[in-house]
């Protein structure tokens, strides 16, 4: 009954030639496959927000999304937000700012927060609390969050 | 019912046609197979992790090009994959069909609205789907295409309960085709929910049509109070050739609760949805009357609690 796929993808910039099953989800990959255990996985359906990955500039929840789909996309996770040893904004401004608690959110929370700030450098906060408004944070620190992301894109404009 | 959304465990064959016309000759040859069709899978997926679904194929629609469009030259026609988010970016749906925009901005999450299509939002046929109610107040058809027929449906008329429609095993839905909304026109959305990103426990969506001072012609649709969104046509005709004042409105607000139907149950009670229309339709009115004379200016949150 099922069969085989050949993909490729982008992955943090590195190009990918891998075979998946048709119900291999796009977090199975990234975690089970490439040892990209960055992306979480809590609720799987959709609602949490800890699988949160950025494909073709837009977030998705990896879950909800076969890895069959990606063939020719370009995938950021986690992990492919520092640059040769040094952390993105986003992840210094979330530890200098005590936004990271459990930290089972934060990668989910980063991705969308990156989405926004490549499209919207100077957002409200409003417009950071529609862009999160995917990712739950079950320790619930959204204040030391809302200002991580203030104080990142603060700093992404100097 | 065994639930494990941490994996999924349906096994079956992938298919993913580049064209349009591969894809209706694939539905054409599996349609007594356990097929279903994928596209932004933020319905479909959930089903199948929870095992309310297994199935044998999938066919995934979402790389045909020729699907993935909307066009605003003449009313507005979404193409069967186009995600919510790209749709938004379009300042007619702002404008002129504020009521879809409102309802789009309400679902869920930016994740859910970068992969979901209202395609897809219309096929899963929730009661309370939020881009129907929009869709059905500005008279939206759909166009369903098989290998073998080609036909047009108003959205009203697709559904037959919850997950049911009058598709055929065959047949896709390709586009979906809004006409031209008429000069001095006004509608809004509304959604009650637990939590923004939660589905509706009770919405609504009204288009009013205002010639000098009164009421040419009113739409409302609300979604999760029948087994199918419901129009309330008595409650139309109420409003329709007068001015909607607000003694007017309070009294059409009366009535309306005896043209739906709600039920109990995991997210609201029969009780508060009826409750709840009244205050609703009020406010959806008002809104609604109000951007007859004016710019629209959608509310950015979407209307969602």
């Amino acid at each position: 009954m099922d069969n085989k796929i050949n993909i490729k993808v982008n992955i943090n910039g590195d190009d990918y030639s891998l075979e998946v099953e048709p119900n291999t989800l796009l977090l199975d990959l990234l975690r089970n496959k490439l040892g990209l255990t960055g992306t979480k996985l809590a609720c799987g359906t959709g609602e949490c927000g800890a699988c949160t990955v950025i494909m073709d500039g837009l977030t998705v929840n990896s879950c909800l999304v076969l890895a069959a789909e990606v063939d020719g996309k370009n995938i950021t996770t986690i992990e492919g937000l520092s640059k040769n040893g040094e952390l993105h904004p986003l992840q210094e401004s979330f530890i200098e700012e005590g936004a990271v608690q459990c930290g089972f959110c934060t990668p989910g929370m980063i991705l969308s927060s990156k989405a926004l700030l490549d499209k919207n450098p100077n957002p409200t906060d409003e417009e950071i609390k529609i862009a999160i408004s995917g990712n739950l944070c079950r320790c619930t620190g959204y204040k030391k969050i809302l200002k991580a992301i203030r104080s990142a894109a603060q700093k992404m404009a100097c | 019912m065994h639930t494990n959304t941490r994996i999924l465990a349906n096994k079956f064959e992938y298919l993913d046609p580049k064209s349009l016309s591969e894809a209706l000759n694939i539905l054409d040859e599996y349609q007594k197979k356990n097929i279903k069709i994928l596209a932004g899978g933020t319905d479909l997926l959930v089903k199948m992790k929870t095992i309310e679904l297994n199935i044998d194929y999938l066919l995934y629609i979402k790389e045909i090009a020729e699907l993935n469009f909307i066009n605003t030259s003449n009313g507005l026609s979404i193409g069967a994959t186009i995600p919510f988010s790209h749709i938004i970016k379009e300042d007619k749906i702002k404008t002129e069909y504020t009521a879809l925009y409102e309802a789009i901005q309400a679902i869920a999450a930016p994740a859910i609205r970068n992969m979901g299509t209202v395609a897809g939002n219309i096929g899963n046929a929730s009661p309370a789907a939020d881009t129907v109610p929009a869709l059905i107040v500005f008279d939206a058809q759909v166009l369903i295409e098989s290998k073998q027929s080609k036909r047009t449906l108003f959205l009203k008329d697709l559904f037959l309960g919850p997950g049911k429609t009058v598709l055929r095993n065959d047949e896709l839905i390709t586009r979906i085709e809004v006409p031209e909304v008429k000069p001095n026109t006004g509608s809004a959305f509304i959604k009650k929910s637990r939590v923004k990103a939660d589905l509706a426990k009770i919405n609504l969506a009204v288009a009013v049509q205002r010639k000098g001072q009164n009421c040419e012609n009113c739409k409302i649709a609300f979604g999760s109070v029948a087994a199918t969104v419901v129009r309330a046509e008595n409650t139309e005709k109420l409003l329709e050739g007068k001015a909607l004042t607000e003694e007017l409105i309070s009294k059409a607000a009366q009535g309306v609760a005896d043209e739906i139907k709600p039920i109990d149950d995991i997210r609201s009670t029969a009780e508060y949805r009826i409750a709840m229309s009244r205050e609703m339709l009020q406010d959806a009115l008002s809104l609604a009357w109000a951007r007859t004379y004016s710019e629209a200016k959608p509310n950015l949150k979407g209307g969602g609690e």
